[in-house]
């Protein structure tokens, strides 16, 4: 995939130097949402179970009167349940996928960093079949990488 | 006064009201298109409707007008304030034959030919002169006069029993008059359905906000917040119901064309039936209502065509010689009851039965165990018609099915009661409304779930021992209600949510839910039930929508989110219908409502005949399914024929495989064209599905298409023009020897794209297959300004075929926008219309239209299409060109 394709997303314009993401971490690494694809950064919520549903569906929620569906992300991508310590609590953030809420249960949020585009590459070709399939590519941060996530793929393919 | 002639008053009136606007800027602008051509298309329109709720004079006149109107439009005649007034005039003389229909009910019995006179001089353009200057007065002189004869006539109708009092109701019904004209202008008012959807889905929203604020109500015992909720409560019930009733239609007005299909039915099939309508008043919600009327249609059809019987049988069996088909609808509780029923012979279960071990349904033993209603029953599932003869009426072989999965959708059900000789009664219970639904909140494993109230016929406390306890048959629990045994299913079995913490049975007690879809009760095990609720359903997200046990979801009034069960799922679930089966059935039913949803699949009819591939054949195509007793075939010059219908029909094997020596019955397709029919014999029908079918291999032998991938088989796709070319030679005349289905030339070709561009959906439903199977590629339509849309986008066909009469352009506009200079200007274009005049004919050939050609005639569209494709070969692909 070329890089400017990543690019191609509803809220940036590809020409533009910089691009905002919302920082969040699952497993300990860091992934960026585009921000302006973000509705809500919620807490912990109560999320009622869908029988039958396919694994990485955690349920449905109630979001000011219009019903979420809340997503697994560590499922999603394949990682091990996550081990709480005392006090720890899940976030998720809330996109809007295809007319609907979607909410990503996730580990942490972070800042909003604004990333300059020389700092973008395209994701390795080795990456996780998985994590390939969700991600639009990569930003080198000083002390980590910044993977991040393309919505309407991770959605597109639940 | 009938209801269709109010609505059509109150309508009429409101575009008058406007006409008259119109024709002052047309006098003003008498060069505006659009103006023109929507006064054209309103006096069509009142023509129209005059002659179907047959208003003779008032067609007269609007179609006189209609004619000027037309040499207006068509630009050959100069609109003058003579013209106009003339125009007027016939508008004044509408007017005033609706004021009389208002009034009396029947048409006046004035005489219009001086105005029509006058109207014809100006059409035909002859003594043009004569008309202008004297006509206004005369008419007015007249038209009043009319008014005074027609005022004094009802009293002359009755005057010598009670002369004073037929005057006074003379004076009466004069001043009612003009009330009368104000009401049915002013009293009604026409709203667009969006705004009532809209406002549909405010006043649910507003419910659960209500159900919220009450919910905390409860747990906060007294406060300052109770009265004013409390009246917020009763305004918010009242707002509802006020809500629903704006979207409340009489159930009349789907029965309105019922009498007229029983009386052609009646004279068709020599019966004597008389349809009674009892409670036409009962109302229920117009999403409903339009989900049911074919349904409806379907079984009322079927009730005298299969249950009442010609009028010697009848005698015979004692019974009055015209067979009655009684319709009844009322409410009961939350529901409309629609109750259809005959006083014919019942359903024989003998041949139900004969006809369940012949399509393998069930075997003789399982049938030995059911009961009469369970047999019944059968002729819900999918392919089952037990008509011997199959009418142009009914018998297609999908019958029942689609009507119970239409029913079923709309959350309702269907049950039967048939008694051998005596007549069947259908009864149909349906929802009010689909918005909001009361609900029951029970638990199972500790997750919350919403059962609709509708299904729910008791509840019942089963207790570990003693009496009203579970008992296991086989594994299977049961449990004794009354004086039957309930089949028993756990709801959280159902689900997969099993908590280990419980061992199931150590429960003290449990709840049955007794649940009714259908004839067909179950219980389903939960562990404790809550109260009701009122509640929106919401459709689940996209993601969840695989799994049929869920109707939706809600937000209930704690403010968590809840699924709700949908009873028919969960009876699928307990396997008592089966679920392969009312799959197909859905679709068929889907391709019956000709609903465009689908654009580029194809109903398909799968059969087996020899061979291992399933063959397919478009159902379009097919007029019916039928069964055949093989004794009944006779042998004439080599060939076999049946009587069918009154005629002799040919009738072929599909291949040398199908067995025709031993069978007793054989299914047949039906295929008929004009006055000729003729049927391929086969081995069995399979099902009917829904797909695309893109041809990946070519068919090597006669009478096969290629092959397709259809429902992940590899499948035959069957060409019928081979087979009807090779029962009669006249079918395609027109085609020389090539029939249109063999489409071996179109294939060879790559294939040509066509583009469709019609507003009716039901054209481009009829259109779209056939001209699929005749090898080319096809993309539809509804609008020409779509298609302009889609010429600029840079698109490419090799032919566009067009509608003429369409809303927003018509046909003529769009070639012409088309022709001059788009990307399209060298594409031929053909124009499809229902009237086709040679004013018109002439008119599409100077808009750009290579061939004008009449809707209904397949045949010399296909040629047309073929005809048309190759001549143009040359300017469009001239390699090609060069080398055919």
């Amino acid at each position: 995939m070329s890089a400017d394709t990543a690019f191609d997303m509803p809220a940036n314009n590809e020409n533009a130097p910089q691009h905002d993401f919302l920082t969040i971490t699952i497993a300990d690494q860091t992934f960026g949402i585009p921000v302006l694809q973000v509705q809500d950064v919620l807490r912990e919520q109560r999320v009622t179970r869908v029988p039958l549903a396919p694994p990485e569906v955690e349920g449905s929620l109630n979001l000011r009167g219009r019903i979420v569906t809340a997503i697994n992300m560590r499922k999603r991508l394949g990682l091990p349940p996550r081990v709480k310590q005392p006090g720890e609590k899940d976030m998720s953030v809330v996109v809007e996928h295809d007319g609907e809420l979607f909410s990503l249960l996730i580990d942490t949020v972070g800042d909003v960093l604004s990333l300059p585009r020389s700092e973008y590459q395209s994701n390795p070709a080795t990456l996780d079949p998985v994590w390939l399939a969700v991600s639009s590519g990569i930003y080198r941060l000083e002390r980590k990488l910044l993977v991040v996530l393309d919505v309407p793929k991770l959605l597109g393919a639940v | 006064m009938d209801d269709l002639v109010a609505e059509f008053l109150a309508e009429t009136n409101e575009s008058i009201e406007q006409l008259d606007n119109d024709l002052v800027n047309l006098e003003q602008n008498p060069n505006d298109k659009d103006l023109l051509s929507k006064i054209f298309r309103l006096m069509h329109t009142i023509k129209g409707t005059c002659g179907f709720l047959d208003l003779p004079r008032l067609a007269k006149v609007a179609h006189h007008a209609e004619n000027v109107l037309g040499r207006f439009r068509d630009g050959d005649l100069e609109v003058t304030p003579e013209y106009v007034t003339l125009i007027f005039e016939s508008i004044d003389t509408i007017k005033f034959i609706l004021g009389e229909i208002e009034m009396n009910g029947t048409e006046p019995d004035t005489d219009s030919s001086a105005l029509i006179n006058k109207l014809d001089a100006v059409y035909e353009g002859r003594a043009v002169s004569t008309a202008p200057a004297p006509a206004p007065t005369e008419q007015e002189d007249q038209a009043p006069e009319n008014e005074d004869t027609n005022k004094q006539e009802p009293p002359s109708v009755a005057p010598e029993p009670q002369p004073e009092e037929a005057e006074s109701a003379a004076e009466d019904s004069a001043a009612k008059t003009t009330s009368a004209n104000a009401q049915t202008s002013n009293q009604t008012l026409r709203v667009n359905v969006d705004v009532l959807e809209n406002l549909m889905t405010m006043v649910s929203e507003l419910v659960l906000t209500r159900n919220q604020l009450l919910q905390i109500l409860r747990m906060q015992g007294e406060t300052e917040f109770s009265a004013p909720l409390q009246r917020l409560n009763h305004v918010v019930s009242d707002l509802q119901e006020g809500v629903m009733q704006t979207r409340m239609q009489p159930i009349g007005n789907a029965w309105s064309k019922l009498p007229r299909i029983i009386r052609d039915l009646s004279m068709e099939l020599n019966k004597k039936v008389d349809l009674q309508m009892i409670g036409q008043d009962t109302e229920l919600d117009r999403q409903v209502l339009e989900l049911i009327k074919d349904p409806l249609t379907h079984m009322v059809r079927n009730s005298a065509d299969h249950g009442i019987e010609n009028p010697a049988a009848r005698r015979a069996a004692g019974k009055p010689e015209t067979g009655k088909v009684v319709l009844n609808a009322y409410h009961e509780g939350g529901h409309i009851i629609i109750e259809i029923s005959d006083d014919g012979k019942g359903l024989a279960i003998d041949k139900i039965k004969a006809k369940i071990l012949s399509n393998g349904l069930a075997n003789a033993e399982e049938l030995d165990g059911m009961t009469p209603q369970q047999i019944q029953q059968f002729i819900f599932k999918a392919g089952f018609s037990t008509a011997e003869k199959v009418t142009s009426v009914s018998g297609r072989g999908v019958g029942m099915d689609v009507v119970r999965t239409n029913i079923e959708k709309i959350g309702g059900s269907i049950a039967l009661h048939s008694e051998e000789g005596k007549g069947s009664t259908f009864t149909i219970k349906i929802p009010l409304t689909l918005a909001i639904v009361s609900a029951l909140i029970v638990e199972s494993a500790g997750e919350r779930f919403a059962i609709p109230q509708l299904s729910v016929r008791e509840l019942v406390m089963a207790s570990a021992h003693g009496d009203t306890r579970i008992e296991m048959v086989g594994g299977a629990p049961v449990f004794r209600l009354r004086d039957h045994l309930l089949p028993l299913v756990t709801l959280s079995d159902i689900l997969k949510i099993n908590s280990e913490d419980t061992a199931q049975n150590e429960k003290k007690h449990r709840y049955i839910i007794v649940t009714q879809v259908g004839n067909y009760t179950f219980g389903i095990i939960v562990d404790r039930v809550f109260d009701t609720e009122e509640i929106v359903v919401k459709p689940v997200s996209k993601i969840l929508r695989d799994i049929d046990l869920f109707a939706g979801n809600t937000i209930l009034g704690d403010g968590s989110v809840i699924m709700i069960l949908d009873p028919n799922g969960l009876a699928r679930a307990t396997g008592e219908i089966d679920t392969s089966k009312s799959k197909a059935a859905a679709t068929a039913a889907e391709a019956m409502q000709n609903e465009g949803a689908s654009k580029d699949k194809i109903s398909l009819l799968l059969f087996s005949a020899g061979g291992k591939a399933p063959k397919a054949v478009p159902l379009s195509l097919v007029s019916r399914l039928e069964n055949i007793k093989m004794n009944t075939v006779e042998y004439a010059n080599e060939q076999m024929l049946v009587q069918y219908r009154g005629a002799l029909m040919p009738l072929i094997p599909f291949n040398a495989q199908t067995a025709i020596e031993g069978a007793a019955e054989k299914p047949v397709l039906v295929f008929t064209d004009k006055k000729m029919a003729m049927g391929i014999l086969v081995d069995k029908i399979i099902d009917i599905t829904q797909d695309h079918v893109d041809i990946q291999v070519e068919g090597a032998a006669p009478g096969l298409m290629g092959s397709a991938i259809i429902q992940g088989k590899a499948t035959d796709v069957v060409d019928v023009g081979h087979f009807l070319n090779s029962v009669n030679k006249e079918w395609y005349k027109d085609h020389d020897d090539t029939p249109y289905g063999s489409a071996k030339d179109a294939v060879s070709q790559s294939k040509r794209h066509i583009l469709l561009v019609d507003d009716s959906p039901f054209f481009r439903n009829m259109l779209t297959p056939l001209l699929k199977v005749a090898g080319y590629d096809v993309t539809t339509l509804d609008s020409p300004i779509d298609a302009l849309a889609l010429c600029e986008s840079g698109a490419a066909f090799d032919l566009i075929v067009s509608d003429i009469e369409m809303p927003e352009m018509d046909g003529f506009e769009f070639a012409r926008q088309v022709k001059t200079g788009s990307n399209w200007q060298n594409t031929p274009m053909v124009a499809l219309t229902s009237h086709a005049t040679p004013q018109d004919i002439d008119r599409g050939a100077q808009v750009g239209f290579e061939k004008y050609i009449a809707k209904f005639d397949r045949d010399t569209l296909l040629d047309t299409v073929s005809q048309t494709l190759a001549d143009n070969l040359p300017a469009n692909m001239p390699t090609q060109g060069e080398a055919s």
